[in-house]
């Protein structure tokens, strides 16, 4: 864009020549080479790095990146270039990553030139039914068409039909998003996300849905070590650190917490890591005239764990943190 | 003396070019969605140079990021209305301009009849001159 190809007439400024990196895009005849010029691998890599376990997702991420590079290749020979249908199913119990996931999706399938702007629409059930006959397909459509070229991501899907009213407006709208699902495949790409069970059920009464969608990916609940990992990176990301032994006193935290209804996976340790940083901030503001170093301020110490309601529970609960 | 050589009404842009095909409009598209205006589609059966607001097929499209979007609803209005004119109109909501900014014609009915010139006697030797569409003869909707 910066660099035009034609010149004024009357202007100093040359035009560049015709850009040399459009040359090797001629035909990549490997595997490697389709890589290197999407960057897939940077996205996979850093999906690696950045997000703790998962193992089962990645994998199957990598099998779909594989997937679409296999086809690159096969449009060159003119082999048949039938777009795969992309639309995905994220199941999983809370906080296990499927909203960042799909992020990370959008970005793979727009450097391998599947989706063409790669932005993701994230929508509830809100934002795609009407409140009242004649709205809903304007307000579907709509979000759908701010979705083209990039992924429409759908949050707690299942709450798209409710079966106990037989005139919800719902089922208007999951008609329309299989009508555009199937006929504007190469448009956009559709993500369904929500509970796995939740997730069962609503394609048991939706067959249509259930067989449109290509990949169902199942997000694992996180083990004790993974969550303990991810509380290192949640904490490291906001300048704080663990101090001594707190870092095993949050492990045990952890392990009562599981335990405990409503527990979140990420979204819990963050809340955890939420409230401990309050308590830290009000250990420190009740010394008022003690000189704060820069470690001071970014340890969290094992009393600002050890206050947690957690704590008080195992008194009626005696199981060691054994799991 | 010929009013009408091409037999084709010429407003907006591309107006003296052939038909810009699918790909093409999607291309133009891309561009104002690029600018960040937001596409909105009209249609009318009364195509007088003086008719400046055709009826809306649908809400102005804000937010989009891809031409799929507005394609897809000038599809459906090109099933819906498929002998009216449409054209396809970009607005610009940039602080004091707040207007459109590009307008084209993405349909038009196969047979234009164009217009025809009425002239009214006044009194002494004044004339005073109108332009009459001869498509406006039918009632609305059965016009071409």
């Amino acid at each position: 864009m910066a660099n035009p190809t034609y010149s004024i007439p009357g202007t100093a400024i040359a035009p560049a020549a015709a850009a040399p990196a459009l040359a090797p895009m001629a035909a990549p005849t490997t595997v490697g080479e389709v890589l290197a010029q999407s960057q897939v691998m940077a996205v996979i890599d850093e999906l690696d790095r950045d997000l703790v376990g998962l193992v089962p997702v990645k994998a199957r991420i990598r099998d779909i990146a594989a997937l679409l590079v296999i086809a690159k290749l096969r449009e060159q020979f003119g082999m048949a270039a039938a777009m795969p249908s992309l639309h995905m199913c994220f199941s999983g119990n809370p906080g296990t990553g499927k909203t960042t996931v799909a992020l990370r999706m959008a970005q793979i399938l727009h450097r391998l030139g599947y989706v063409r702007k790669g932005h993701v629409v994230s929508v509830t059930r809100d934002d795609l039914v009407g409140q009242y006959i004649g709205h809903t397909a304007p307000k579907t459509k709509e979000v759908l068409k701010k979705a083209m070229g990039g992924v429409l991501f759908i949050d707690e899907a299942y709450y798209l039909y409710r079966p106990e009213n037989e005139r919800d407006y719902g089922q208007e709208a999951i008609e329309i998003l299989l009508q555009v699902m199937e006929n504007q495949r190469d448009d956009l790409v559709v993500i369904l996300a929500g509970y796995k069970d939740r997730m069962d059920t609503f394609f048991q009464s939706n067959p249509g849905m259930s067989s449109r969608i290509a990949h169902h990916l199942d997000f694992p609940d996180y083990s004790a070590p993974e969550l303990l990992q991810i509380a290192d990176r949640m904490l490291g990301d906001g300048s704080y650190r663990f101090g001594d032994g707190a870092r095993e006193v949050f492990d045990q935290y952890l392990r009562r917490r599981v335990a405990q209804p409503h527990f979140a996976n990420a979204r819990s340790v963050r809340n955890a890591l939420d409230r401990m940083r309050l308590r830290q901030a009000s250990r420190l503001f009740a010394d008022r005239d003690r000189p704060l170093t820069r470690d001071d301020l970014s340890t969290i110490e094992t009393s600002d764990i050890l206050l947690s309601r957690v704590f008080d529970m195992p008194a009626a609960n005696p199981q060691p943190p054994s799991a | 003396m010929m009013t009408n050589p091409t037999g084709r009404i010429t407003q907006g842009q591309f107006s003296f070019l052939p038909d810009l095909s699918d790909a093409e409009i999607a291309l133009q598209i891309a561009y104002g969605l690029a600018k960040g205006y937001a596409w909105s589609i009209e249609y009318t059966d009364d195509p007088h140079p003086r008719n400046t607001y055709w009826e809306m097929f649908g809400m102005p499209m804000f937010d989009l990021t891809d031409a799929a979007g507005v394609m897809l609803e000038l599809a459906n209005c090109r099933a819906t209305f498929p002998h009216h004119y449409i054209r396809l109109m970009a607005f610009d909501s940039t602080r004091n301009i707040e207007s459109i900014a590009m307008s084209f014609i993405v349909n038009r009915p196969p047979n234009e009849p164009g217009f025809r010139l009425v002239r009214q006697e006044m009194a002494g030797r004044t004339m005073r001159y109108t332009v009459h569409s001869y498509a406006t003869n039918k009632p609305e909707g059965e016009r071409y």
